[in-house]
Formats: structure tokens, sequence, C-alpha cells
């Protein structure tokens, strides 16, 4: 886990559930197969409605048409982000089109859960609401140790909420290799 | 301080004495279920990190139920299903496996899994699929997992969890003959937000959930995850032993809430006081009334999926739509091949529910997850346009049921056939006096 993250922000709305973050019918390519599975990062939060997607202004795509890898590297979303289906394949797919972290103001359980067990991307939480704070393609710097998140060209902070027990996990990867340190299997 | 039943639950399958909310433990797992979409993904996950010739950790627990993409042309679709056949047999796995194309396929694993008994009170059922939920109904502990957690429990057979706070919810007053479990579901996600029991147990109880039958109760628990719930769950009674134990020998451990146990909360509805409800577009919480929807045209009707395409939900539709003619494209998916064989044998006034059905203009499709979630373009029922559908499915944010520029509103088989009747949302009460 890097102790700084840093790129530009896509900025979400709330309750973005996970038929808009990979919509269903894109669920069927293979996830370990490398070329096939460039296509998860193709269609990432292709389920967005349009007006909704890259705020304030909308219509932003997170994926330009015919790419697979997006140019927004933190996801700042609002309250109860990830919500609806079980599908790994949503964190999945925001980390194959190059998302690191995501900050919202709180997750749905799933969600959360499949992005720290999987080792695909870390859900920071926020104690207030921050998407109207921050624009789609503002420099964003989040600082691991410290937990804080910072707009890069006005230095202007917001506190994340500490880590916690997921702390470990992401540290070492994913649960099976925090378990193997672990002595668990 | 006395453990709500929830916490009894994990704290036996934790080896330990007790539990309080907020505790992460590790618990063995009793049942492990799996579907075609996020199948070959755990597949992978278990084989990576245990080896290419590993075995599962209990050939008797793992139980593979091929529902979503199974009536479709899509060749990724299809091939997720070979690679399920192939694991089944690479492992053994044929007892509880369900293969499309035979006579054993069953349709929407929510429902496959207490109908082949895999479903009892006391135990730990996780799936990769958010509404495992569901199970709950049989006063156990289920929930939705995805492809990482899933492939370590095939390997491992436990899991962490942290321990969730329960939300008790307790209807007071016996159902009246034009609500559901569909109606009191959507009044408390409505009451609590899509967010309202996140990370949290949310348990069912009262004369009004006591007197619902053993589907109408799964799908109260189908529905907790729309409010963010981490399981639902229902204290068994003589209903769901009864259930249990026509379907499975297994012995089973029934658990109850202790006396004293404490909650996070505790929430007292009268039934007498919610009328036909409504879940408006994009979102489960967004609640309204039928009658004060009345003005909404609809342009199809859906019934089906595992919350809504059980025998209860067809006999209730059937009491509707008899001798009557559909005024939208209506589309009937029964959850199961136990459903499907049900509608073809259980007769009202003489006529079978599905002659009911066809005489009143509906489309009946085969049994699967058909368009409860899109899928590919060739679904049967799938919202391919600006579509306006009323559906007896779980879920409506935007593109749920297929096109980004369809609407859906959610509500009770009761409502939605009603509704199909008039090409206009509609109470039932209307027809059902
Ligand atoms: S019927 Fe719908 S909600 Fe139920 S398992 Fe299938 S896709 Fe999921």
């Amino acid at each position: 886990m890097e102790d700084i993250i840093r790129g530009k922000a896509f900025v979400l709305g709330d309750d973005i559930d996970t038929d808009q973050i990979i919509p269903a019918h894109h669920l069927v390519y293979k996830l370990d197969d490398g070329e096939e599975s460039k296509k998860y990062g193709e269609f990432a939060l292709s389920g967005v409605p349009e007006s909704q997607s890259g705020l304030p202004q909308g219509k932003i795509p997170f994926v330009e048409k015919g790419e697979w890898q997006s140019e927004y590297k933190i996801i700042i979303g609002g309250k109860n982000f990830g919500c609806g289906s079980s599908r790994e394949h949503a964190p999945y797919a925001l980390n194959k089109a190059g998302a690191a972290a995501v900050v919202a103001q709180s997750y749905a359980r799933i969600f959360f859960r499949n992005s720290v067990n999987g080792g695909y991307l870390i859900p920071f939480e926020t104690a207030n609401k921050i998407n109207d704070q921050i624009a789609t393609g503002d420099e964003i710097e989040i600082d691991v140790k410290s937990s804080t998140l910072k707009k890069v060209e006005t230095g202007e902070t917001f506190p994340l909420q500490p880590l916690g027990d997921i702390e470990e996990i992401l540290k070492s990867g994913n649960i099976f290799s925090y378990a193997k340190e672990a002595g668990m299997m | 301080m006395g453990m709500t039943i929830t916490e009894k639950i994990l704290a036996q399958h934790a080896g330990r004495d007790s539990v309080s909310p907020g505790e992460n433990i590790w618990i063995d797992v009793d049942v492990l279920m799996t579907h075609d979409v996020c199948g070959p993904g755990t597949i992978g996950v278990f084989k990576k990190n245990f080896g290419e010739n590993a075995n599962v950790w209990d050939k008797s627990k793992v139980v593979i139920i091929p529902d979503h993409y199974i009536f479709t042309k899509d060749t990724y679709a299809n091939r997720n299903v070979e690679i399920l056949r192939q694991f089944v047999k690479e492992q053994g796995l044929e007892n509880n496996y369900f293969d499309p194309g035979s006579p054993r396929y069953k349709g929407v694993c929510h429902v496959a899994l207490p109908e082949e008994g895999h479903t009892r009170p006391g135990e730990v059922l996780f799936g990769t699929d958010s509404h495992t939920c569901t199970a709950g109904a049989f006063g156990e502990f289920a929930t939705g997992i995805g492809n990482t957690d899933a492939g370590f429990i095939m390997g491992a057979g436990k899991l962490w969890v942290k321990t969730p706070p329960t939300m008790r919810f307790v209807f007071e007053g016996e159902l009246p003959p034009y609500l559901m479990a569909k109606d009191l579901i959507l009044h408390i996600i409505g009451d609590i937000g899509c967010d309202g029991a996140t990370y949290r147990a949310m348990e069912f109880a009262g004369d009004g959930v006591y007197g619902l039958n053993i589907e109408e109760r799964m799908t109260l628990c189908n529905m907790v995850i729309e409010a963010g719930g981490k399981n639902g769950v229902i204290e068994p009674d003589d209903v769901t032993i009864d259930f249990v134990k026509s379907r499975t020998d297994k012995p089973f451990n029934v658990v109850r809430n202790d006396p004293g146990a404490s909650f996070f909360v505790e929430k007292v509805y009268k039934t007498s006081e919610i009328i036909p409800t409504v879940a408006k577009p994009h979102s489960p919480d967004n609640r309204g009334v039928a009658q004060e929807l009345s003005d909404i045209k609809i342009t199809r009707a859906y019934i089906g999926s595992c919350t809504g395409g059980k025998m209860t939900d067809f006999k209730a539709a059937a009491a509707i739509l008899e001798g009557q003619t559909c005024q939208v494209p209506t589309f009937i998916v029964p959850a199961t091949t136990e459903v499907e064989k049900g509608l073809k044998e259980t007769k009202r006034n003489g006529k079978s529910l599905y002659e009911i059905f066809e005489a009143a203009g509906a489309h009946i499709g085969p049994p699967s997850c058909a368009a409860c979630l899109g899928g590919p373009e060739d679904t049967f029922g799938r919202l391919n346009g600006p579509e306006v559908c009323i559906s007896t499915t779980n879920r409506n944010f935007p593109g749920r049921m297929g096109s980004k520029d369809s609407q859906v509103f959610l509500a009770s088989p009761y409502t939605v056939a009603a509704s199909s009747l008039t090409g206009k949302i509609t109470d039932p009460r209307k027809y059902l006096s």
C-alpha cells in the first residue's frame, strides 16, 4: 500500500450501485484473462446516468470510448457507495480502469469488503459530505498515514476516517496474504 | 447480557460462549452457494490461492446453482456455465449441482436452496449473491459475499465477519388481505432508507410476520440488502420447522433470542396502517403508495425473481388476473422449475394458474433470473428501451432491468397484476373486494 495516492478526481453522487459501476450484461468476461479482462476497465462506471457522470458538470465519461484505462485515479462519492449486488466485478472494474481509491461518506457493506479482501482499492470514508467540494478533474493527494485528503491546487485539506481494522489486510495485499501472514492457512 | 439470534448463531460458529456487536470473529461455514455469474471468478480465486489441484474443504457443503444467464445465445455467458460444469466434475460436486439443460435444472438460487433442503435453522450460509440474505427466513445467518471471500471459504471453510447489531422490526396485527410481504418490506425501506441498516442485522417479528407463510417470510428477508442490511432473520416457529423437515433429514439446531437480548433499535408498525406500497424509480427507498400514483402510465408489467416469483406470488397475481385481460405486455417468470410445475398443477376454479395467465394474454418464460437484472440483450422480458415497468423484483436502480432509459416501479404481485389490467399504477384493493 502506497503512503501517498495522487491523481485526478472523478466525482459522483449518492447511492452509486454496482449496476452503475459495472452493468450486469458485462459480468460475463473472464477476470483472470489479461486481454479479456480489460473489458471491465472499458465499461467501468458505464451505467451511471450521463447527467450524473463526472460532477458537477456531468456528461464526463470515466473511461473514454474505446479505451480501458481512465485518466482519473481517485473516485469521490457521496453516501452508500457500492450498494446493490455482491458482484466483486465492481471494485475489480474500477481497479482495472486504474482507480486506486474511492473516497465516500459511507459504503454498502459488500462492496467495502470486496474492495479490501480482494485488494482492489482503498475505500476511504469521510466524516462529512465532500463530493460537493471537489470537481471532476481536480488534482487530489491522499496521505494514508495522516488520513487526510488535499486539493493540490488550493491546498485545502479534508479529514478522512482512519482505516482501522482493514489496514492490516490492505497492507498485506488481500485476505489471502493476510491469512498466510497470520498463520491461518 | 442476553444475545440476539444472530449473535448466538455467530458465537456458536466461532466456538465461543458469546460475542458482542462490532467484534470481528472467524466463523465456520455450513453452506457456500455460488452461481454462474460469480462462480467462475470464485473458482479462479480458489485455484490461484489453494493450488490448481486443491479440493474444496467439504464437498457436501458447496452448492452450485446456475440461474442468472441461462436461456441466452451470449457465448461468454454460456462459457461461464461450462466452467461450472468442468469444476463440478473435477471436484465431484454432482449432488449439489443443478445443470441447465438437464432434468436437475432448478432456476433462481435463493428459491432453489430451500427447495433442495440447504437452508436450515441455526446454520451459517454464505453465497456469492447479495440476496443470499433471503435464507434468514429459516432462522439462520445468511449473507452475500464476493468472489474473494467465497474463494477463501471454498478452501478454508471459514471467514471473518464483523458481528452486526440487530435492528428489530415488529408488525402488530395480522396482515390485511390486500397486503403482502412486499408491501411491508418496501414500507420499512422507505422508512429507514437504502442505507438505514448498513452493517446491521434486521430481525422481523410480531403477529403480522408470524402469520406469513414461509415464502412470504423469504420475501421480507430477501430485501434487507436493499436497506443495506447484512442479514435478515426470523425466529423459527412451527411453520419454519415443518417446512425444513419436509425438505431435508439433516438435523438442525433451533436458535432463539435470549431473554434480555439487546437490540440496536426496535421499530413497531401497525399493519392496519399500511396500504399497498410502491418504490418509485430509481431506488427501493423512494416510497410511494399505489393509490397516489394512479396517473402513472406503465408500458409493461413483470412478475418474477427470487423475491416475487414464488407460488404465493403467482397465486396472488392469478386472483386478480383471472378472467381478465392484461392491458400492457405482462411477463411471468417462475423462479424455479418447481414453481413452473406448480403453475401447471395449481388450480383456481378449475383452471391452472398457467392457463389463467395465458388467457389474460401474459407471456410466460422459463425459470431463471431473466430480466430482474437486465442481462444479455436477448433476455426474456428485458427492458431494451425507455419502458416504464411495474415489477415484483427487488431493485430499481438505473438500468437494473436493462436500458438506462427505462423506469422501474417495485410493488407486490397484487399491485403489479392490478396495474397490468389498467395500464396505470393501480391500488389492488380495487380488485380485491
Ligand atoms: S432473481 Fe434477481 S435478485 Fe434474485 S438472484 Fe436473480 S438476479 Fe438476483
